[in-house]
């Protein structure tokens, strides 16, 4: 590769990739996002890659084979799509390859039973689906589209034409000026605005001269969230424009991909699209001419759920234990070794090459005036339609579950969403005190409904936050209060231990809900329980600590009574905590095979084949296998 | 591409000597002996220049470094919030019945090491197991023994 010297070069090069593109040759994109890749999906570009090779199909260009990013539609995978045909397949697997090859790429037919179908009816192309009829793709726009290997390709999608423009055209204030009017807020979960924080470390390091240093932070701790992980994986050079965009913007001649360690194939592609960026001369020294100099490397998290936060990274980096410091100052003031440093989340660096390329005033017309643009989603848990998903800001949250989502299987409505990891917290579906005071939308369908706005205000009127984009789906059979327990529980794990508050609190905290969940306690523990988290959001040192009581604050705020059908009837309504409910046989549907008895590990099932078995309640631990291997759904939990 | 380091004092050289190199150290040990030795990590206190009780608190601080012999194969069962909804305890429990290990240990013969992790970003697919690098979406007690019998 050649180094590219300046702006009109890079002009070149793209008209040269761009006039060596037949818009006739078949490309098939095989899905190797998170969801695809934990079905197989490996497996399936490795059968395309073979089968073309030995199958010589009679044209005169070979189809090409692009294993691209996440295209979202996760709980269809492994999905393919072909063009030009426009073609989505669905629930692809490696047997299935041969004929989509044969009928689709040989003879340009459909093979229709991979297509994807819904109540009747078969959609041919994943525009026409309304999972992705709601949405609006623009950060995620590539992902799924090009190859993320190939800077080529993210050249031709339009890659680096926001960072020429900003070389080009644009002063250094200028950018910081079109960021704080585009009203970009963090994508991390603080929703802190942007373009004010830049401005910050700018001012400061004009009355401190120095350097500046710019971080991403892709330590993607909060669980059932992969949105950071899908653009790092699908489109590593996004990250990487919006970096040195920002770079320019603040006068940082270095900054650092911290990415959490649990994510090997982001950290691979990111260091494919570092290397191939340096090679084209975009990183490194006097980029495109400009005489700026900019690098990038990437540092690698060492598991540490509290290295999200901003000054635990910056500890990270300078090899130290991922302690939070108090703030002030801020990073903006003084941060990695005790320079000004911004660090925004990896989606919200993907926002500012298009805030660059349409401009700012584009941008505030997407979404709702406090929370402008796009968010992107990890819409998973009880939900028909779980993946990835991008919406503007100010969606109701049952349009997103319900029309985007496909509503709850088996169940007319959700119970809850939680929403914003371990910080964030859950809202139910309707609530006895009525939602007021958020931006709300009448609903469509419910005369006198209001929806929740998913905005980062609204959403904090809740009592839970927008947080990073995780979207947990709840049902009847998930109990609120196991799941408050299992955010203490993650959190008192993850807990760096440096402040009391936060140390002691959250054990003392979790050691309520042990007791609730074995059906112990009594009624006025609950309102302890809610004091003591408030001591937390009071007095912790950073935002783990003080958001850390959010998800029991919520749970107690909207179901209470399923805290005292716990305590007070020793029940648990969904089914779920373990000493409070009971295996059972129906001798109705039992077919006699014996198999729950074979795998039982405790041996309490009794029974004679052909005859209904039995579970000897008292030796049961409660484990799940016989329910897991019964082939006729014969257990029942109450 | 850097070409992947032979031994100890590769792995030394590949960094300036100083403390803020400390993490970056310990992780291409970590993946290149699959686990710190005591010996490893004096090497790396005396290169940086650091006490080893610093060395000592980053290491039992950050979950991904292990001052114990891991086994050549790694089972991760994903405790994420959609993998416990989707009943992800009650897979990880069958995982310690099945090899006789609690979860952060290894088969007597250090074939294989069950730990959790919490959220490998594949939440869809929930639950999610990882064996070694591979990851097994929607896993259940029976999809993972097959997975098991082909290491």
């Amino acid at each position: 590769m050649k180094k590219i010297k300046n702006a009109a070069e890079l002009q070149v090069l793209r008209q040269r990739l761009l006039a060596a593109q037949d818009p006739e040759q078949p490309v098939v994109r095989v899905c190797l996002g998170p969801g695809c890749l934990a079905l197989g999906a490996e497996k399936v570009g490795q059968a395309f890659k073979s089968a073309i090779r030995s199958k010589k199909i009679k044209a005169k260009v070979q189809p090409l084979i692009k294993e691209t990013g996440c295209h979202g539609f996760c709980s269809q995978g492994t999905l393919v799509s072909l063009s030009p045909a426009n073609l989505f397949y669905v629930r692809v697997r490696p047997d299935d390859v041969a004929e989509i090859v044969e009928t689709s790429l040989a003879q340009g037919k459909t093979v229709e039973r991979l297509l994807y179908q819904d109540n009747g009816t078969s959609y041919r192309s994943a525009e026409e689906i309304p999972f992705y009829r709601a949405q609006q793709k623009i950060i995620l726009k590539k992902v799924g589209v090009i190859d993320p290997r190939d800077i080529n390709d993210a050249l031709l999608a339009g890659a680096y034409q926001s960072l020429s423009k900003t070389l080009t055209e644009l002063s250094p204030d200028e950018v910081l000026r079109t960021v704080e009017v585009s009203g970009l807020r963090g994508r991390g979960g603080g929703g802190f605005p942007t373009g004010y924080k830049w401005r910050r470390a700018v001012d400061n390091a004009r009355k401190n001269p120095g350097p500046v240093y710019v971080i991403a932070n892709g330590e993607e701790g909060d669980p059932g969230a992969f949105m950071d992980r899908a653009i790092m994986e699908g489109d590593p050079h996004a990250v990487l424009e919006g970096m040195i965009i920002g770079g320019y913007a603040l006068g940082a001649n270095q900054g650092f991909l911290y990415v959490r360690h649990e994510y090997p194939i982001a950290i691979h592609h990111l260091s494919i699209a570092l290397q191939q960026a340096r090679a084209l001369g975009l990183l490194g020294k006097n980029i495109l001419g400009s005489g700026f100099n900019f690098d990038l490397q990437i540092n690698r998290g060492a598991g540490a759920y509290v290295c999200g936060e901003e000054t635990a990274i910056i500890a990270s980096l300078e090899g130290r234990v991922g302690e939070p410091r108090t703030r002030p100052p801020f990073p903006a003031q003084e941060g990695l070794w005790g320079r000004p440093t911004i660090i925004n989340n990896v989606e919200t660096w993907a926002n500012i090459a298009h805030i660059i390329e349409r401009g700012a005033e584009w941008y505030t017309q997407l979404g709702v005036p406090q929370s402008t643009g796009t968010k992107i989603f990890s819409l998973v848990g009880k939900v028909k339609n779980s993946g990835l998903v991008e919406v503007p800001m100010g969606i109701s949250l049952t349009r997103l579950v319900e029309e985007i989502g496909g509503g709850v299987p088996g169940q007319p409505r959700f119970k809850a969403v939680q929403t914003g990891g371990p910080s964030g917290g859950i809202i139910p579906y309707e609530s006895k005190e009525p939602f007021t005071d958020y931006h709300y939308h009448p609903s469509d369908s419910i005369p006198g409904r209001k929806e929740i706005s998913v905005d980062f205000d609204s959403m904090a009127q809740t009592g839970s936050i927008m947080g990073g984009g995780g979207m947990i789906v709840m049902d009847d059979h998930d109990c609120v209060v196991d799941v408050a327990r299992y955010f203490l529980n993650f959190l008192q794990e993850e807990s760096c231990g440096k402040c009391l508050p936060c140390r002691l609190g959250l054990k003392g905290m979790l050691e309520f809900l042990d007791c609730f969940t074995r059906g112990q306690g009594a009624p006025e523990d609950i309102d302890a329980l809610e004091s003591l988290g408030r001591a937390l959001v009071d007095g912790s040192l950073c935002g783990l600590g003080r958001a850390a009581p959010n998800p029991v604050l919520t749970s107690i705020r909207y179901f209470r009574d399923e805290y005292l059908a716990h305590i007070v009837e020793h029940k648990c309504p969904a089914g779920v905590c373990r000493d409070l409910i009971t295996y059972s046989i129906d001798p109705e549907i039992c077919n006699g095979c014996g198999l729950c008895a074979e795998d039982c590990p405790g041996a309490c099932i009794s029974g004679k084949k052909k005859k209904a078995y039995a579970i000897n309640a008292a030796a049961c631990i409660r484990c799940g296998t016989c329910q897991a291997v019964c082939p006729v759904d014969a257990v029942r939990v109450a | 591409m850097k070409k992947a380091p032979k031994t100890i004092d590769d792995i030394l050289a590949s960094y300036p000597p100083h403390p803020q190199n400390l993490i970056s150290l310990l992780q291409d040990v970590q993946t290149k002996f699959n686990y710190i030795s005591t010996e490893h990590l004096a090497l790396i206190c005396d290169y940086v220049g650091i006490p080893v009780t610093r060395a000592w608190s980053v290491a039992t601080f950050y979950k991904s470094f292990s001052l114990e012999p891991r086994g050549e194969h790694e089972i991760k069962v994903c405790l994420g919030t959609t993998c416990h909804l989707k009943g992800a305890n009650r897979l990880l429990e069958a995982c310690e019945r099945a090899l006789g290990v609690a979860p952060g240990g290894t088969t007597p013969d250090l074939y294989l090491t069950l730990d959790t992790v919490k959220c490998v970003g594949a939440c869809a697919e929930a639950p999610v197991v990882m064996v070694d690098q591979d990851y097994l979406g929607r896993a259940s007690i029976s999809s993972l023994k097959k997975q098991l019998k082909r290491r």
